[in-house]
């Protein structure tokens, strides 16, 4: 009978513990206690949690460090891939840059017809200029047809065979071409030299000519199409007891970086050996 | 075998010749890998096809290059017949009768290829011709003869290999 109100009594105390305890706790009260216990708590579980993290990433290490190493070598073959990718691309960059300079060279001539080559090899001999390119008979090109690049001549075709054609630059030794000079409009010839240069002979010496005058072929002798730019008068020796003036030049195009020339498809030279007078024997 | 051998290998190095090594100045002059190739060849012990080589390698120059085929044949007769006179009767030092071939086949071979020019009318003024192309093709190939004999002398090594006696 008496054990009724004995609990009730007890809840009723319990529940006012519980909500002065709450209290004190909601009034901070309870902050050094709790802390009190709570600190040890804390430090033990992160004592434990470093360690056990720790031995994690012992038992696991072995597998990342593979999958490091193999990323690793993934992302250094990406790198290598994507070098590869920007040395073709700056390759295709020059190219495309050559190819576009010889379009506007070929649009503003709209006479002539073109045909691209790439220069593949040169003679193995020191003697000759000669260079070999990568277009043969089978593309239509002929003997003598000219060859040049968007600064200016280069030679002309020397031989041909079904798929690649030899040419003749204009500063082999036996290369000679009639030129005119500007503003003078004088005639001469520049002719080639073993060292790959070109000198201007045959100036007449009545011509004014000075340095930085512009060289263009004639077209005299049939050879070569009139007012293609060779180069630039750079020195001039003048000799009143020679017949002739002569003159070093500077060739627009630079031979030694020959890539990619044009030849000139449409132009057939003349032969004009048959017209040239022999002797008559009686 | 060996002579079969010598088409793809002179062929690449004529190729060498006309794409890389035509490019490498020294002044105006350049190494001549071919001639090289033949001399080293022509030096080696049981090695019994160097003419072929000089007529393969002569050949090979003459389709790429503007002068005769015939200067280049002819250059590379002579500069075998000098190797195996040096391998046979003075030299008993291969490595040495390498350089002196090279330097006599050089003068040989540029003075064939003056002479081809003078006659088919193409002046060629001949100290220019000196100090502007031979002293540094000179220069160039003799840098050239070792690593082309030791080369060349592994290829006969395994062509030719070296039989014992029971």
């Amino acid at each position: 009978m008496n054990t009724t109100p004995a609990r009730s009594i007890q809840t009723v105390i319990l529940a006012l513990i519980v909500v002065g305890l709450i209290a004190l706790a909601l009034g901070g009260y309870l902050a050094p206690i709790s802390r009190f216990f709570i600190n040890p708590v804390v430090s033990a579980q992160t004592w434990l949690a470093v360690r056990f993290q720790a031995l994690q990433n012992i038992i696991n290490s072995p597998q990342d460090l593979v999958r490091l190493r193999q990323r690793n070598s993934d992302l250094e073959a990406e790198v290598s891939r994507l070098q590869a990718e920007v040395i073709a691309l700056k390759q295709q960059l020059s190219e495309t840059q050559v190819l576009s300079a010889l379009v506007d060279f070929a649009r503003v001539q709209p006479e002539n017809r073109y045909l691209a080559a790439t220069v593949i090899g040169r003679d193995p001999s020191p003697f000759v200029q000669y260079v070999i390119i990568n277009r043969g008979s089978d593309d239509g090109l002929r003997r003598g047809m000219p060859v040049v690049t968007q600064q200016g001549l280069v030679g002309r075709v020397a031989a041909v065979t079904s798929g690649a054609a030899r040419v003749q630059l204009i500063t082999d030794p036996a290369s000679s071409i009639n030129v005119r000079l500007e503003p003078s409009r004088a005639q001469a010839v520049v002719l080639g030299d073993l060292t790959g240069e070109l000198s201007l002979d045959m100036i007449p010496q009545s011509a004014e000519v000075k340095v930085g005058d512009l060289i263009l072929t004639s077209g005299l002798g049939g050879n070569y199409p009139s007012d293609i730019l060779i180069g630039q008068v750079t020195g001039v020796r003048q000799i009143e007891t020679d017949l002739f003036q002569h003159a070093s030049v500077q060739p627009v195009v630079d031979f030694s970086k020959l890539e990619i020339v044009l030849i000139i498809t449409n132009f057939r030279p003349v032969e004009i050996s048959p017209l040239v007078p022999t002797s008559i024997t009686p | 075998m060996a002579v079969w051998i010598s088409i793809p290998i002179l062929s690449s190095l004529v190729v060498l010749q006309s794409v890389v090594v035509s490019r490498t100045k020294l002044l105006h002059g350049t190494a001549d890998l071919v001639m090289l190739a033949i001399i080293a060849w022509a030096l080696q012990k049981r090695v019994k096809s160097a003419w072929h080589w000089a007529v393969v390698g002569g050949l090979l120059v003459g389709l790429v290059s503007t002068l005769p085929t015939i200067v280049p044949v002819i250059s590379s007769i002579l500069i075998v017949a000098v190797a195996l006179l040096l391998k046979q009767r003075v030299w008993q030092v291969e490595i040495l009768a390498m350089f002196v071939t090279t330097f006599i086949g050089t003068l040989m071979v540029h003075a064939i290829s003056i002479i081809s020019l003078t006659i088919s009318g193409i002046p060629l003024p001949f100290l220019e011709v000196v100090s502007s192309i031979t002293i540094p093709s000179l220069l160039l190939n003799l840098l050239i003869a070792a690593p082309a004999f030791f080369l060349l002398g592994d290829l006969a090594k395994w062509l030719y290999p070296e039989q014992l006696e029971v």
